[in-house]
């Protein structure tokens, strides 16, 4: 019987083992965060570009992660790009006139959402829109921008 | 005979591939007794046994065990039948990744729920029996041949069956083991009234302890009786075979075509 | 000429109609081993010894490819990424590819030589020994007593390894990327856990693992169940699962992907 003995002790190490990994996976390696996401409200911005955002990019306030990227369309009345944003409960204090631009983090980075805070008395609600949304920079914008601005002031001379 | 049937074979006919091993074999084996079943190496005994036990399907023809059809039963129902047979596999087959001890307990651990020491009684008791009580540790890697049949001997008679089927249980057994084989077979079948079916080419033994025995050769059966009627018998076959002549009507070979055009080609 | 002709369709003919009956070999084995699989949580103690001999034996080959892939990937990336000034991102490389790919796959096509091959050998020595009809004629089913506990003990055992094999490997890659190239220890997790998604890279990584799983346990069974019982017999099923398993792992990795990643 000593045999089977140590083979349960075995199988019971290696089912420790194993929930070691899982707990080093899920906590350490990436974002796990129970098996129902936290409790959110949904607020929604239109963009008139946003350059490489991606569904589930973070939403941050001064680099904060507050929320989620949820969806990304494009609205039929107004033929800019909807993006849907999954906030976060506990910051419900987002005054009305927040406003939300496309940032990229370093050089080459992802892109994400930044909230700037206003100084409304009322809060965004699930469903509210943010109004003030400013669009991503795309690289190519830029230079074509700073071009035709180097050759108005070579004409100006 | 006046005992009641507990075996019947009735008109039974099958085929592996093009060879006819049985064509209407009808054989009833009687409750309680000894039955020897002989014939020359490769008629097919083993074949019949593993009929007998619903491990094949006949082409045609039936095998009713306690007045039931083994072919017709569902699943579980052949595996309560089976929980009443023992059988000796003429390989032994061992489980090979238990040792000595836990085989013979393997058939008590798996149908009843006898508690530890009681487990441990009956199989060094069984063990006793085929004279193997000292080998309880060995793996079956570890036992030679004769012993690793011995060893099966106790297995199949684990759990007190009903039937239990003898397939050349004197294999590989020296002359003295071989007495206490065949009595022990003997002694199971008078003290339990099991119902024993042996198969052996060992004539003398056999006959010594069967109450009935038959002889198959090609596909049928070519004699049965009592040992004295068999012995008494004038038919060349059983003559033949009983007295190991290597002249006369029973096959040595397996069916070929002719042996001189064969090795003139 | 015609003779050639012959003899090729012959062959051709020959493969197919053998292909087609081993499936439906396969398919037949497969269905009547469904119904039983219940029967593997009757008896633990069993399913405990299968996890034991597929799981914890293949730990020491699992353990030790888990830390030299990862430590590999680790330097691999480092030196593509190191161009790009961006070499803390070697974390996320690492764990991304050893979540999604390389874990459950790698893992997947150890185990079919390591624990495949061997429940092959094994049911097929069992059969030739006529262990398998002793089992059937001690009113044992063999299905319930062999097939099912190796069955559900590979499909249990072979995820974990694999998380066992990823976690290794982010480690590997750690000790690479921080401990002997430099890379800051703090940007490498930090990183890594803001890339990498529980749902989308952990649980489907999983999801692949467990249909790995399924697969190489079943075609090991089968293979083990339809060998002719001889030391040849054994010895080429032997060889056909780790071959069948294998290719298999690799195109079931591909569809689940394109499911997945799309
Ligand atoms: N699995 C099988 N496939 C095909 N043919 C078989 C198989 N097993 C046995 N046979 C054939 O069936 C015949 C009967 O075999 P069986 O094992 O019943 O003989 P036997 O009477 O027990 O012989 P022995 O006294 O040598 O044990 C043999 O001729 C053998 O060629
Ligand atoms: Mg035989």
């Amino acid at each position: 019987m000593f045999r089977r003995s140590s083979i349960e002790i075995w199988v019971g190490a290696f089912v420790l083992m194993t929930l070691v990994a899982l707990i080093f996976v899920a906590f350490k390696v990436s974002n796990f965060q129970g098996f129902q996401d936290k409790p959110t409200y949904q607020v929604s911005a239109l963009f008139s570009n946003i350059g490489g955002l991606k569904v589930r990019a973070p939403v941050k306030i001064s680099g904060v992660v507050v929320g989620r990227v949820d969806s990304i369309s494009v609205d039929q009345k107004t033929y800019r790009a909807k993006v849907v944003m999954d906030i976060y409960k506990e910051y419900n204090k987002l005054s009305l006139d927040t406003s939300a631009s496309i940032l990229t983090s370093g050089l080459l980075g992802d892109q994400y959402i930044g909230l700037t805070p206003g100084a409304d008395d009322e809060y965004l609600k699930n469903g509210d829109q943010i109004d003030i949304a400013q669009s991503a920079l795309v690289l190519e914008e830029l230079i074509g921008q700073f071009l035709t601005k180097l050759g108005d002031s070579g004409n100006k001379k | 005979m006046t005992t009641e049937t507990v075996i019947r074979i009735e008109n039974l006919r099958f085929q592996r591939g093009d060879r006819v091993i049985f064509d209407d074999v009808t054989l009833d084996i009687p409750e309680g007794k000894i039955t020897a079943i002989m014939g020359p190496s490769g008629t097919g005994k083993t074949t019949l046994l593993k009929l007998i036990a619903g491990q094949l399907v006949p082409d045609s023809g039936s095998v009713t065990v306690y007045d039931k059809n083994v072919h017709k039963l569902s699943r579980s129902q052949l595996y309560v039948l089976r929980s009443r047979m023992g059988m000796l596999f003429q390989s032994g087959a061992l489980l090979t990744d238990l040792n000595v001890f836990e085989n013979v307990a393997f058939p008590i651990r798996e149908h009843t729920d006898l508690p530890e020491d009681l487990i441990e009684l009956i199989v060094k008791l069984k063990l006793q029996a085929v004279g193997l009580r000292g080998a309880l540790e060995l793996m079956p890697s570890e036992l030679s041949g004769g012993m690793s049949r011995r060893v099966a001997l106790a297995r199949a008679i684990a759990l007190d069956p009903d039937m239990v089927f003898y397939d050349e249980p004197f294999v590989g057994q020296d002359p003295i083991t071989m007495g206490i084989l065949v009595s022990l077979i003997k002694k199971l079948n008078q003290s339990l009234k099991l119902t024993s079916v042996v198969v052996s080419h060992d004539v003398k033994e056999v006959l010594s302890i069967a109450d009935f025995a038959c002889v198959i050769s090609e596909g049928r059966i070519v004699a049965q009786g009592t040992p004295e009627e068999l012995l008494a018998s004038d038919s060349e076959y059983v003559k033949q075979f009983l007295r190991g002549l290597p002249d006369g009507p029973v096959p040595f070979h397996y069916p070929a075509t002719d042996y001189i055009e064969d090795l003139s080609c | 000429m015609l003779n050639y002709f012959h003899s090729l369709l012959f062959t051709m003919g020959k493969v197919t109609l053998g292909v087609a009956s081993s499936v439906g070999r396969g398919a037949l084995f497969v269905a009547s081993l469904v119904p039983a699989l219940p029967y593997a949580f009757t008896r633990i103690d069993l399913l405990v010894k299968q996890v034991y001999f597929s799981g914890v034996l293949s730990l020491p080959i699992i353990l030790t490819a888990g830390l030299f892939v990862g430590m590999v990937l680790s330097l691999q990336g480092y030196n593509v990424l190191v161009d790009y000034n961006s070499e803390e991102a070697v974390g996320t490389m690492t764990a991304l590819s050893l979540l999604r790919e390389l874990g459950p796959v790698v893992t997947a096509l150890l185990f079919a030589g390591r624990a495949g091959s061997a429940l092959t050998a094994e049911i097929g020595l069992m059969r030739s020994t006529e262990q398998t009809s002793a089992l059937e004629m001690m009113a044992v089913d063999p299905l319930k007593f062999i097939f099912v506990p190796r069955l559900v003990g590979a499909i249990i055992a072979l995820p974990m390894l694999s998380m066992m094999f990823i976690g290794m490997g982010i480690f590997g890659g750690y000790l690479v990327a921080v401990g002997w190239l430099g890379v800051d220890d703090g940007a490498f997790w930090s990183q890594m856990h803001a890339h990498v998604d529980w749902k989308d890279d952990v649980v489907n990584g999983m999801i692949k693992s467990v249909a790995f799983a399924v697969l190489v346990s079943i075609i090991a069974l089968f293979q083990g169940q339809d060998a002719i019982p001889t030391s040849e017999g054994v010895s080429r099923a032997t060889t056909r699962t780790v071959v069948h398993a294998s290719l298999g792992v690799l195109g079931l990795d591909f569809v689940l992907t394109a499911l997945m990643f799309n």
